[in-house]
């Protein structure tokens, strides 16, 4: 048994020891390096560009402007492909262009032999532009008459809106009282420590290899075929260890510059390794939202309405675009099924760097809107904000307003009540004095959230597990899932180990995925990859289970039914301790027997068709100095229902990164932009503090267990919900130890500077 | 311009022809394969590059590599003896602080310093915390990470937690 095991993660020692090899750690001799010429400018249009000096320096192979590449624009989210035009993402990039859209727009690439040679020619290349007003925030985009980022866009690049229960206005005037609020949330961006890397080569006229760092190989197969217009089976993706995505390369980047370059090169390999700078200006960030609430709820502490209108700003392209304004309201619905909802949102191009996917999708936006109004509507009746969630959010037997579907497992009470009794919500209440007022105050919050376990019905759900009996008895495992460092190799393991009946260390999983040869999946994204490839994972498993005992009965003489494998050796089903031949001999006899057998292997491509809600809270208590307008954290707890929990350690993993990610988003984090000329002033990790040892608290975590049926081993979603609720919680503590609100994020002391001083604290 | 530089690597002697301009990370990945010495920023601000050089924790890709001449380096490849790991490695390990793992090695050579340094002295988690604020990681939240190195200090070192008020709750 081992599901639920925190067994050893199986790629941990190669990582200790430095022996897993990321797509840097390829040392490929002659390879060419490539750099892109970058925008000095956030909107306009390239009049001139002289590249003949650049191209005349020793060591430079080859410079490309926008005037060499294919006219095929294509779109770099990484969704699968769909078959539904409305659901098709928007085609509004060329692997090079002439019109500047952010500070930092791709218009030339310059490939050399070495770094020094491509710094020295980039300088060497000489660019006029046509400047046009950038247009850095949406009231600027949306402005009459204001120029078209893309043309015949409006600047809007999409709209939607869904409606469940009562209609929303009757609902509201039907409600004790009403609300309204407006809450705002920053650009951030994902910085995970390996930046964005690709090469490319080929191995003969026809295909093109791509080794890259991305989460979604399959995918980035197919987005660099219809960016190059080549057929896609003449394009092999390879991805190998990857140092963090976090939605950041669940995007297509630099994978079809490069398999152009080497198109264009004779096949000679060629690399793209952005640097730090670069990555967090040019490739993907978080969608800032405005989003305006009302809400309307009942004295007696019935949430009756909410009426979301949220503002998406996508910056210079698509990208995600308005998928993510979509998702993140659709996310949400299953926090408070039994009120009236209405979801309208929109999603605008600005001359900002290009949002995207990161972790939760845009639910952090949304559920911190959510939240901030709910807290402020359990304030205004005066009931407790932890009974008010308690009488309020989902339960077991509530079903999705709009879809109809009934929630298999829903744990989020008990997370509720279990994160109360963890910070001693009641007991520190009734401790404390009814009005603070020294200059350090103490606060608690809570806020709670909902999430998906993948895409569905939105996008297909497509998981691919091939699993092989080895000549000795061991087991390989494919899957087109990809290990991004959330764990997903060593929790197949468990799971084929499990269904199986082998010891987990007979289990090897081949972590690199080689769209060549690995099952198909759409990669890591969504939180989906446990949900949907458990049940590839199981079938798989199951239906090689059946093969080697049907192969087992041939070599023992015992049939029937009656065999079954349990520690990796036949046995008698009704008594496992009898062990009647080992899978090592019933394997060499499958594989080398001159007259039966064969290699015993079985292969599931399975669509997933439900999509589990997950559930899960935070709980805060800190401290406010008020004059230094600062936040110390005093103890933090985020407590989940992600099903069953397959590997506790692990988990507790995803928690603990996802709630300093969020409480970083929730303090500091924010990509700060000059709204006159489009430049970012902090590109780096020096200016653009992401938080260090010193700046994330001992965190709290714990699991309520429930089990969801309609995934293999009953587990639900983990990887990003963690990072949804830390920002609204944190809010709502400061609410709590100084009543003021702060409706903007990240609260950092210059925020709350103003807003405590308006108040009249300081 | 090349110059030739003597160091020892890992234990090992090493005569290296270098470019002046070159980051001993450069020389360490590209000319010796030593691969654990990952790139995040190139400018001293992640610490994904350190090595130890004469035992004390340096960003690689801040140091000439003619600055290494004469000096004794270790690099993660260097930590595990026949096969065996070293007692920081194996309490990444048994800790569960490596996911991703690029801030892996540099962590490891970080914590391996402070734990030499710190070799059966009372430590608090805060102290760890401080020991170690050179080192970024995206993934962990750095939890596992301070376990970790608690626990390849001596078993009967004193662990408290200052911002709790000596109760240390629910480390992974
Ligand atoms: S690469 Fe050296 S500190 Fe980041
Ligand atoms: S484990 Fe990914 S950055 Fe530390």
């Amino acid at each position: 048994m081992a599901i639920g095991k925190s067994v050893k993660r199986i790629d941990a020692v190669a990582k200790v020891t430095g022996r897993a090899r990321y797509t840097d750690d390829f040392f490929m001799p002659g390879i060419l390096l490539a750099k892109y010429l970058r925008s000095t400018i956030a909107h306009g249009r390239v009049t001139k560009i002289d590249t003949r000096r650049a191209q005349r320096l020793p060591g430079v192979e080859r410079v490309f402007t926008y005037k060499d590449i294919p006219q095929n624009k294509f779109a770099t989210a990484g969704h699968p492909y769909s078959l539904e035009p409305e659901h098709k993402d928007v085609e509004d990039r060329l692997l090079l262009t002439r019109h500047v859209r952010y500070w930092g727009d791709e218009i030339a690439v310059v490939v050399a032999e070495n770094n020094i040679v491509l710094q020295e020619a980039l300088q060497l290349i000489d660019v006029s532009y046509e400047e046009y007003e950038p247009l850095v925030t949406p009231e600027a985009s949306l402005t009459e008459g204001a120029r078209e980022i893309h043309a015949g866009s409006n600047n809007i690049i999409g709209e939607s809106q869904y409606a469940v229960g009562e209609n929303i206005e009757k609902a509201l005037a039907s409600a004790d009282v009403v609300l309204e609020g407006r809450y705002r949330t920053q650009m951030c961006q994902h910085c995970h420590i390996e930046n964005h890397i690709a090469y490319a080569y080929m191995d003969d006229l026809e295909h093109i290899v791509v080794v890259s760092s991305t989460q979604i190989p399959h995918i980035a197969r197919r987005i660099i075929g219809e960016a190059l217009g080549l057929p896609w089976g003449r394009i092999r993706v390879i991805k190998p260890y990857i140092g963090g995505g976090f939605g950041a390369k669940q995007d297509v980047i630099l994978e079809p510059m490069v398999a152009f370059l080497t198109l264009k090169l004779g096949g000679r390999p060629v690399k793209m390794d952005l640097s730090r700078e670069e990555c967090m200006i040019g490739t993907r960030v978080r969608h800032p939202f405005d989003v305006k609430m009302r809400t309307g709820v009942n004295k007696d502490g019935t949430l009756v309405a909410l009426d979301i209108d949220a503002l998406s700003n996508t910056g210079a392209y698509a990208s995600h675009g308005h998928s993510v304004a979509g998702a993140a309201g659709a996310k949400s619905r299953a926090l408070y099924p039994r009120a009236a909802i209405k979801y309208h949102a929109r999603t605008v191009y600005t001359n900002i760097p290009a949002a995207g996917a990161m972790r939760a999708y845009g639910a952090p936006q949304i559920m911190y809107a959510v939240d901030c109004i709910i807290e402020e509507a359990a304030q205004r009746i005066g009931m407790d904000p932890v009974e008010f969630r308690l009488k309020n959010v989902a339960r077991l037997g509530d079903f999705d307003p709009l879809t109809g579907k009934r929630f298999e497992s829903c744990g989020l009470i008990e997370c509720l009540q279990r994160g109360k009794a963890l910070i001693g919500w009641d007991e520190k209440r009734a401790a404390r004095p009814k009005k603070q007022t020294g200059p350090v105050r103490r606060g608690l919050g809570v806020a709670c959230f909902s999430y998906a376990s993948g895409t569905y019905p939105v996008c297909m759900e497509i998981s691919g597990a091939r699993i092989i009996l080895n000549q000795d008895g061991s087991i390989h495992v494919q899957v087109g899932a990809t290990e991004i460092g959330q764990g997903l190799d060593t929790i197949v393991a468990q799971m084929a180990a499990e269904t199986l009946g082998v010891p987990f260390d007979r289990v090897h999983v081949v972590s690199t995925q080689d769209t060549d040869v690995a099952p198909f999946d759409t990669g890591a994204y969504a939180s989906r990859q446990a949900y949907v490839a458990s049940n590839a994972v199981f079938r798989a498993a199951r239906e090689l289970k059946a093969k080697i005992l049907e192969h087992a009965g041939r070599v023992t003489g015992i049939l029937g039914g009656e065999l079954d494998i349990s520690n990796g050796n036949i046995v008698h089903g009704n008594n496992p301790a009898n062990n009647v031949v080992s899978l090592r001999e019933v394997a060499l006899d499958a594989y080398y027997d001159k007259d039966r057998g064969g290699q015993l292997t079985a292969e599931i491509s399975y669509k997933t068709r439900t999509n589990a809600p997950t559930f899960g809270c935070t709980f805060v208590d800190l401290e406010v100095d008020v004059p230094l307008c600062k936040v110390n954290i005093k103890e933090i707890f985020n407590i989940h229902d992600s099903g069953v929990i397959l590997h506790p350690v692990m988990a507790k993993g995803q928690v603990h990164g996802g709630v300093a990610m969020g409480i970083a988003a929730g303090l500091y984090e924010e990509m700060l932009i000059d709204t006159q000329t489009g430049y970012i002033y902090n590109n780096n990790f020096l200016d653009y503090k992401i938080p260090t040892t010193v700046d994330v608290p001992d965190i709290g975590c714990e699991f309520v267990e429930t089990f969801e049926p309609t995934s293999g081993y009953g587990n639900k979603a983990l990887g990003e919900p963690p990072i949804v609720s830390p920002p609204p919680a944190i809010r709502n503590a400061i609410w709590d130890a100084t009543g003021v609100q702060i409706n903007e994020l990240p609260m950092t002391p210059h925020t709350l500077y103003k807003h405590f001083k308006k108040a009249g604290l300081l | 311009m090349n110059r030739t530089i003597r160091c020892t690597v890992n234990g090992k002697k090493k005569e290296l022809s270098v470019d002046i301009r070159q980051s001993l990370l450069e020389v360490l990945r590209e000319e010796l394969g030593l691969i654990s010495v990952k790139q995040g920023c190139a400018a001293g601000e992640c610490g994904a590059c350190t090595v130890l050089i004469d035992n004390v924790p340096i960003d690689a890709c801040l140091y000439l590599a003619v600055w290494a001449d004469g000096r004794s380096i270790r690099t993660v490849e260097g930590e595990s003896k026949n096969d065996k790991l070293s007692r920081v490695q194996q309490a990444f390990v048994d800790e569960g602080a490596v996911q991703c793992g690029i801030c892996t090695p540099g962590f490891v050579m970080a914590a391996t310093a402070f734990v030499e340094k710190h070799q059966g002295q009372k430590v608090t988690r805060n102290e760890i915390r401080r020991g170690l604020a050179g080192n970024l990681c995206r993934c962990t939240g750095y939890d596992t990470i301070i376990t970790a190195v608690k626990k390849s200090l001596d078993e009967d070192f004193f662990c408290y937690d200052e911002n709790s008020g000596g109760r240390r709750f629910r480390p992974a």
